[in-house]
Formats: structure tokens, C-alpha cells, sequence
């Protein structure tokens, strides 16, 4: 080779050529790119400095990195060679000898030096098994606590005052006709089991189903707020129709008859809360829930 | 070093094999002359004094590390065909989840404790919420720079699933995931399983209104597994829904640490086996199974693709800075029995909510249990069946076909018309469940009743993908009839005489257009050009030619 310097590759060989019809053209764009993206990149610190708003910041930053790599990008495609260029591709299997040579290294001299223990293979069997549930126990143990029964029970007890979120008790005559509030056990203000809607409805108009008469006391009715399909709150009431709308799926449900769903993917009714006024006009519960509630579940 | 021509004679590809001795000699004469490594070195190469550091560095690290064997690395060829450019986003958006990810757990605190908002947002100021919430609001607006970040973060998060989907569609309809690629399916598979988990993990830590109706609904779901559905959920909340406040910090591990450690391996796996297997490439001049067609690795790869980073850094970072993306500090703080109206989750998660809207309300009870099938179907069962069979894919396609070859060479999707129409068809059936995640927001906007719009979903997830899938066959049918279509044409030109008469040509050809592709040849070393730059005589050489290569680094 001359001391010179040559080029390997031959000048003349088209697949050098650069990919832009004009080289010049394109390290002008390239450069400009650069350029502005030094810029932007000025600005940001500036703006950074003089805490602009969000946007500029965002922007400049976006600017400079997008100049940046427009620019990178452009040299890359246009002002380098060209190609076509290949590479061979090589099989990866190796050939019959050398893979039998691995395999053998591995199954044959392993059977050698440890398939003839076969009591000691067994005993390192057992001991990963028992590794391997014993190791789940604990961790499994310390997540959570075992579901026992709580899956069926709510902080509502016999006789618990409904309160609002913020814990002050509802009288008989809170609520207008077509009222509804979110209600909860007195001690209990924001759980989310036992969040409650109460309702007050025209007496004459509810269906009440046989077991139920005393249940909803002056037109009051105190259904379960879990949607039973994927437990999100059922949060709107349409007072016209009487029907509650969970918004997660859209299931509908009907206020004045036992809280029946009448479309959407909820398969069951919510679960419907006796309700009983006290001496001093506070509403309470008879009971808890009957059934649990929300979502379906193996034990339910 | 005039010795080395005789060498260029005899060598198939002579001057590759010129620079290659060349190089080798280099460096013994370097050894030879006893120059330490790392020291500067006399003679007439210390004037390129660029050049020899970055030679001394290598050698410097090639003394140690033996790194001159990754030579077929820096050669190594990527198509440039754009579809190539799909996982490339989703690799570049995973880099910016990690660069925006790391800057947001700079402030963001994991914990759902409540706290009083004392903060520079005066709507929330006094309201009772999560400390999570509160954090992610002060990194909304205390934070300078931070509304971007996480906006920038979401957004990239949005992009990632997307670009593993749309990849995932070139690997399908091309048929790269046939022998020996199978593995690196899977592994793109688990990659978009995990993409969309830690996406959902992370949109759940803000404590958001939104955000609070997302895990209990995936409460609801791991409820809803026979058997172990109770226990799954009690372990993973720590109780009863909403547990006893562990979930957050929780999800938050496994968000920022466990689940981006996974998939930077399986990144790092992915990548692996596609630099072992080298990349496919569609069928063309001099493209044959025993080869690879493209540009190299250095230079023109390694400057598009941080080019190519850098854009899509630039357009995440735009779309962070000028387009709102999950406001929540308009849901509101998330309180358990609070919900707002038309909640709709991150996009890909659509497809399931979507699935949960469709279902009719089937409970199974007997035998003294209950399953509740309305969700363990759309909610486990279904998307459990659509991974199993993603995984399942190559194989399934192998038997079915009974093709059990080698594939380097890609497939037109038309070329393979049963495999495209199902592709079609899956694409419908998901794209369905996707739009029906918005059925209140599609019955309210067209003033259609919910239960019309209901099931004309229903129906039309029954009979779309079919339709689609007929069709897409059909098309492939016909397009491969059409014998050299996707190449292209020169322009036809009509014209139409004085006398009303019409005639066509083909335009003239405009440069370029005849240009037949070269065949391919190995990637050649060339020495820099700078060397014959001020060398009085190679001054007219240079002139002599208006070859590239010499006025690139003019
Ligand atoms: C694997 C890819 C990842 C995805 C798909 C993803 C997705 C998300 C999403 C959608 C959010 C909600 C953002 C919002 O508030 O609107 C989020 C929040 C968050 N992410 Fe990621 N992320 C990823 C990786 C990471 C990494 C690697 C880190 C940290 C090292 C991180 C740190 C955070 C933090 C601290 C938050 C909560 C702060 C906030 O919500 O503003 N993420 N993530
Ligand atoms: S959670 Fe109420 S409809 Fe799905």
C-alpha cells in the first residue's frame, strides 16, 4: 500500500456513492438540521433557566431532539455509501460432529458422573420439591391474610345509623321523594364494601318482592352500591326512569324492583339493605346484607 | 507496504482482503516496535493524530477484550426496507420510558396514605387524598419540567404497545416467524404481554379517580378465577378490596424495578438471537436464503438509528408538551364509592374492557359455587386464549402446512392469502372489542339507544372478522394475478389529439427509474479519504472522480 493512503474500496465503485442525487444539497440540509438543533437545545437551557411554561420547555427539547436526529438521520441515508451490500448467512446449526461431540459432552458425561447416583438425584428431587412449595407458603402467608369469611360480611350490623361520607346520621326527612345519597355504617364513613345508595322513592310505586315489606320504610330504599358485574360504584341515578346506571358497563338496574338488572353484563340484583327509622326519626339497618356483596366469586 | 499486491491478486475479493491484512499488520508492527499500547506512537501516523486515538483506543481495549473478533458485528447488514423500522420505535420507546420513568420516582411518592393537598394547585387545595395522588399533582405543576416528563412518559407508554402491535403485524404477515425465528416470537410476545401489564401498573399509580375504577375492576377480574380467584385477589391487595393500603407501593416495584428489568432482558434476548439469526429480508435482485442485503452496522445504520432515537425522543417529547394526556387533576383523587362517567382505560386496554361490556351476563352457579362468567370470560378466559394462540402461532403453522424448512426469505402477504386472511380477521375481531369499549360514548354521539349499539357490536364481532377475512383472501387472489405489481412503473401519458383522439405512452424515464438495483457485494474496509486529501497527486484523483466517498469528508 502507498505511504499515500489509498482506498481499499474502489472511488469509482458506485456502491460508495452517496444516496443523494446531490451530495452538496444534502450536507447543506444535514447542517441546517444540526444546526437548528443546536438551537433548540440553547433555548430549552434558557427557558429552563427562566422557567417558561411547559410547553416551550417541551418543545424546545422536542425540537432539539428531533433536529438532532433528523439531521443524523439524513447523513446516515444520504451521504454514505450506498450499497447494495451482503453479508453471508451461515447456517447456525453446526455440523453432525461437533453437535454430537456437545450433546455427548453434556447427557454422556453427565450420566456418568451423575446419573449413577440415581439415590443422590432422588434425594436432590425431593429436596427442590419441598424447597419449592415450602418457599411458596410463606410468601403466599404474608401477601394478604386468608379471605376466610369476609368475603360475606360488611361493616353493617344490626341496627347501624346510615351516615354520609362525612359521618353525619340521615333522618326520615333528609331526603325529598327522588333524593339519593351515598350512605355508609356509622364508624365505617368511606369504606368500600359497605358503601350504600339511599333512595327515596314514591311509596305507592315500588314492587316489593315477598320477605321484603318492612324493608324499605317510607319509601326509602337502601340497595348496595357495588356494581355486581366488576364492583365499580353505581353512580348515576336517572330519576325519571328510576333506573341506576353503573357507568363501567352500563349495566342497568331497576331502583323500584329490588334493584333487578334490566341491561348490561350485571347478573344479579344489588343486594338490597333492610332499613327501619328509630324513635329519634335517625334511619338504621335491621340487619346487614343477606347476601354478599359485589362481584361473583368461587365461594359466593 | 507495496508487498501486499500480489495478496490482492490471488484473494476472491482483493481489496477487502488488502484492508483486512493491512490491518492486521498494523497492529503486529505496532506490537513489534514495543510501543506500549496507550502511548502515543512516532513515525508518520502520529500526524493523524485523530485517527491514531481512536486506532490507539482499540487497540488499547482490542489488548484486553479481544474485541477485534465483533468485526462481523460492525458489518453486519439491516435491510432497508421501512417495515424493518417498526420494532425500532418500540425500542426507542422503551428508552424514553426509562429516561422519564427514572425522572418521575425522582418525586413521585408511592404510597396511598392520606394527606391534606396544601400544594400550588388551588382547585385541589384542602381536599383530603392519597399521598400518591398528591405527589403526582405537585409533579404536574411544582414540578419545573415535570408536567412534560409525565405526559412524555404516557404518552411513550402509549407508543410502546403500539409499536410492539404494529411489529408484531410485520412478523405475522410476512411470515418472519417461521424456522428458526419461533423463539423470538415468544419472546416479542412476552414482551407485549408485560408492555401492556406495566402499562396498566403504571396508570394505576397515580390514584386517580380513573385510574382507582382500573384496579378495582382488576380486582373484580382475579375474583372471578375458579377456585383460587379469592385467594389470587386477597394476596395481591392484601385484603379485601381495597386491602390494607399495600397495592400502591406494591404495583410501584414491580412497575419501576421488576417488570422494565424483564423486559430489558428479554429486550437483550431479542436482540441477541436477531444478531445470532441475522435479519430476513423480502425477496429480491442478489437476495437469496444465504445471505443478507442492506447497509452495514458502522456507519450507516448506527448514524440512522440514533438519528432515528432521536426523532422519535423529539416526537414523544412534542406530543408530551402540547397534547394533555390523563388530566387527573380533573378525575379527582380516587375515593371508592366515587365514579365518573364515561371512563374509558388507556388504549390498549380497550380491547378487554370492550370484552367486558359485550359478554351477556352468564353466572354459572351450582354445585354450591359460583363462576361469574360474565368476567372470567372476557376477563381471563379470552386473552388468556388470544396469548396462548399468539404463542402457539409458528407452530400451529408449521403442522398445518407441514413446512418445516428454514426461512430467511420473507413472505408477501399476498403470497400466503390463507395466513393474511386470518391475520385480517383476528385484527377485525380485536378492533371490534376495541371499539366497543366506547359503546355509551358511540350511543350518545350518534343518539342511538345503548342496547342497538350493544348489539350491533355483538353481531358485528361475530360476523366482521369473517367478512374481513373472506375478503382479505380474496384480494390476495387477486393481487396475485397481477403479475409484477408492486414494482414500479414509469408514468403513462395520455394525450388526446386536436381531432379528439386519445393515445398513450410511458413517460421518459426520469432519473433513477431505470436504475437497476446493483447486486450486492461484502461490505469493502476503505481507508479514510482524508489521507489523499493534500497529497499533491491525489488532488487530481479527486478531482477526476465525482464519486461520493471522496467528498463526503471533503
Ligand atoms: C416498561 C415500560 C413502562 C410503561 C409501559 C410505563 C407506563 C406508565 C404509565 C402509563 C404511567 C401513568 C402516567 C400518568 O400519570 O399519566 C406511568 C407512571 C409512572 N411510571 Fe412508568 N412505564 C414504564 C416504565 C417505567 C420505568 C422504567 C420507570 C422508572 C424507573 C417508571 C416510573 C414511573 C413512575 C414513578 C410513575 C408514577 C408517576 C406518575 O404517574 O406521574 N416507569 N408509567
Ligand atoms: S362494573 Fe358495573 S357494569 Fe361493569
Amino acid at each position: 500500500m502507498k505511504e499515500t493512503g489509498q482506498l481499499v474500496a474502489d472511488p469509482d465503485d458506485p456502491r460508495l456513492e452517496p444516496y443523494a442525487r446531490n451530495p452538496e444539497a444534502a450536507e447543506r440540509v444535514v447542517a441546517a438540521s444540526f444546526i437548528v438543533g443546536i438551537l433548540c437545545l440553547a433555548a430549552f437551557g434558557a427557558a429552563y433557566w427562566q422557567a417558561a411554561s411547559e410547553p416551550y420547555l417541551g418543545g424546545f427539547m422536542a425540537g432539539g431532539m428531533f433536529a438532532l436526529g433528523f439531521g443524523f438521520t439524513a447523513w446516515g441515508k444520504y451521504l454514505m455509501p450506498r450499497g447494495p451490500f451482503e453479508e453471508a448467512r451461515h447456517s447456525l446449526a453446526r455440523p453432525e460432529p461437533e453437535r454430537a461431540a456437545f450433546q455427548a459432552a453434556i447427557v454422556d458425561r453427565g450420566a456418568v458422573a451423575i446419573g449413577r447416583r440415581p439415590f443422590l438425584v432422588k434425594l436432590l428431587g425431593v429436596a427442590g420439591g419441598i424447597a419449592g412449595v415450602v418457599m411458596m407458603f410463606p410468601l403466599l402467608r404474608s401477601l394478604g391474610p386468608l379471605p376466610k369469611h369476609s368475603m360475606f360480611t360488611t361493616g353493617w350490623k344490626r341496627g347501624s345509623r346510615l351516615v354520609t361520607a362525612r359521618g353525619r346520621p340521615i333522618k326520615a326527612d333528609d331526603l325529598e321523594v327522588g333524593g339519593i345519597i351515598t350512605v355508609f355504617p356509622e364508624g365505617h364513613e368511606g369504606s368500600a364494601q359497605d358503601q350504600t345508595l339511599l333512595i327515596r322513592v314514591a311509596d305507592s310505586a315500588i314492587t316489593t318482592r315477598p320477605g321484603r315489606e318492612t324493608w324499605g320504610p317510607a319509601g326509602y330504599l337502601a340497595y348496595s352500591k357495588i356494581c355486581t358485574h366488576a364492583g365499580c360504584p353505581v353512580g348515576l341515578y336517572e330519576e325519571e326512569t328510576e333506573q341506576l346506571l353503573c357507568p363501567c358497563h352500563q349495566s342497568l338496574f331497576n331502583v323500584l324492583d329490588a334493584a333487578t338488572p334490566v341491561f348490561g353484563p350485571a347478573p344479579r340484583p344489588l343486594p338490597q339493605l333492610p332499613l327501619m327509622i328509630d324513635r329519634d326519626g335517625y334511619i338504621r339497618s335491621q340487619s346487614g346484607y343477606l347476601v354478599p356483596v359485589g362481584p361473583g366469586f368461587w365461594e359466593r | 507496504m507495496s508487498s501486499e499486491t500480489p495478496v490482492e491478486d490471488s484473494s476472491p475479493n482483493p481489496r477487502v482482503e488488502a484492508a483486512r491484512s493491512s490491518m492486521t499488520r498494523r497492529r503486529e508492527g505496532r506490537l513489534a516496535a514495543g510501543g506500549l499500547p496507550g502511548m502515543p506512537r512516532r513515525g508518520a501516523r502520529s500526524k493523524r493524530s485523530n485517527q491514531s486515538i481512536m486506532d490507539q483506543a482499540l487497540g488499547w481495549v482490542d489488548d484486553r477484550l479481544g474485541v477485534s473478533s465483533g468485526r462481523s458485528l460492525v458489518d453486519k447488514i439491516f435491510p432497508d426496507h421501512w417495515s424493518f423500522m417498526l420494532g425500532e420505535i418500540a425500542l426507542y420507546s422503551f428508552v424514553v420510558l426509562v429516561a422519564t420513568g427514572i425522572f418521575l420516582s425522582l418525586y413521585f411518592d408511592p404510597s396511598s396514605a392520606n394527606v391534606v393537598y396544601h400544594g400550588v394547585y388551588k382547585p385541589l387545595r384542602g381536599q383530603t387524598m392519597g399521598v400518591n395522588y398528591a405527589s403526582t399533582i405537585n409533579i404536574s405543576f411544582a414540578v419545573r419540567f415535570g408536567l412534560v416528563m409525565r405526559q412524555t412518559h404516557h404518552w411513550a407508554a402509549d407508543v410502546f404497545v403500539g409499536a410492539i402491535a404494529i411489529h408484531m403485524c410485520r412478523i405475522f404477515f410476512t411470515g418472519a416467524f417461521r424456522k428458526p425465528r419461533e423463539l423470538n416470537w415468544a419472546v416479542g410476545v412476552t414482551l407485549l404481554i408485560l408492555a401492556i401489564v406495566n402499562g396498566f401498573i403504571g396508570y394505576s399509580l397515580p390514584g386517580d379517580l380513573i385510574s382507582g375504577t382500573g384496579l378495582r375492576i382488576m380486582y373484580s377480574i382475579m375474583l372471578s378465577i375458579p377456585v383460587i380467584g379469592t385467594y389470587l385477589a386477597f394476596f395481591v391487595f392484601g385484603g379485601r378490596y381495597p386491602g390494607n393500603g399495600v397495592i400502591i407501593p406494591r404495583l410501584f416495584i414491580l412497575h419501576v424495578f421488576v417488570v422494565p428489568l424483564i423486559i430489558a432482558a428479554l429486550i437483550g434476548a431479542h436482540l441477541y438471537f436477531l444478531v445470532r439469526q441475522k435479519h430476513t429480508q423480502f425477496p429480491g435482485k442478489g437476495r437469496r436464503e444465504d445471505n443478507v442485503v442492506g447497509s452495514p452496522m458502522w456507519p450507516n445504520f448506527m448514524f440512522k438509528t440514533m438519528g432515528f432515537q432521536l426523532m422519535v425522543t423529539g416526537v414523544l417529547l412534542a406530543l408530551g408538551a402540547f397534547f394533555e394526556i390523563n388530566p387527573i387533576w380533573k378525575f379527582g383523587p380516587y375515593l371508592p364509592y366515587k365514579v365518573s362517567y364515561a371512563v374509558q382505560p388507556d388504549w390498549y386496554m380497550g380491547w378487554l374492557d370492550g370484552a367486558l361490556r359485550l359478554m351477556p351476563s352468564w353466572e354459572f352457579v351450582g354445585f354450591g359455587h359460583t363462576i361469574p362468567l360474565e368476567i372470567t370470560i372476557p376477563g381471563v378466559i379470552m386473552p388468556g386464549l388470544t396469548f396462548a394462540l399468539f404463542y402457539a402461532w409458528p407452530f400451529l403453522e408449521a403442522r398445518f402446512t407441514g413446512d418445516h424448512a428454514m426461512h430467511h426469505l420473507l413472505d408477501r402477504p399476498r403470497d400466503r392469502p390463507l395466513r393474511t386472511a386470518v391475520g385480517g380477521g383476528a385484527l377485525a375481531f380485536y378492533f371490534v372489542l376495541f371499539a366497543a369499549s366506547s359503546t355509551d360514548v358511540t350511543a350518545n354521539f350518534l343518539h342511538l339507544s345503548l342496547n342497538l349499539v350493544l348489539w350491533s357490536f355483538r353481531i358485528l364481532l361475530i360476523v366482521l372478522p369473517f367478512v374481513v377475512g373472506f375478503v382479505t383472501y380474496q384480494v390476495c387472489l387477486e393481487l396475485m394475478k397481477v403479475p409484477d405489481s408492486g414494482k414500479r412503473h414509469r408514468a403513462m401519458i395520455v394525450e388526446r389529439s386536436a381531432e379528439g383522439e386519445y393515445h398513450g405512452y410511458s413517460a421518459e424515464a426520469r432519473p433513477g427509474d431505470g436504475a437497476e438495483e446493483l447486486e450486492p457485494e461484502e461490505v469493502p474496509t476503505y481507508l479514510p479519504v482524508d489521507e489523499l486529501v493534500g497529497v499533491g497527486a491525489a488532488n487530481e484523483e479527486t478531482e477526476a472522480t465525482s464519486k461520493g466517498v471522496r467528498q463526503a469528508p471533503r
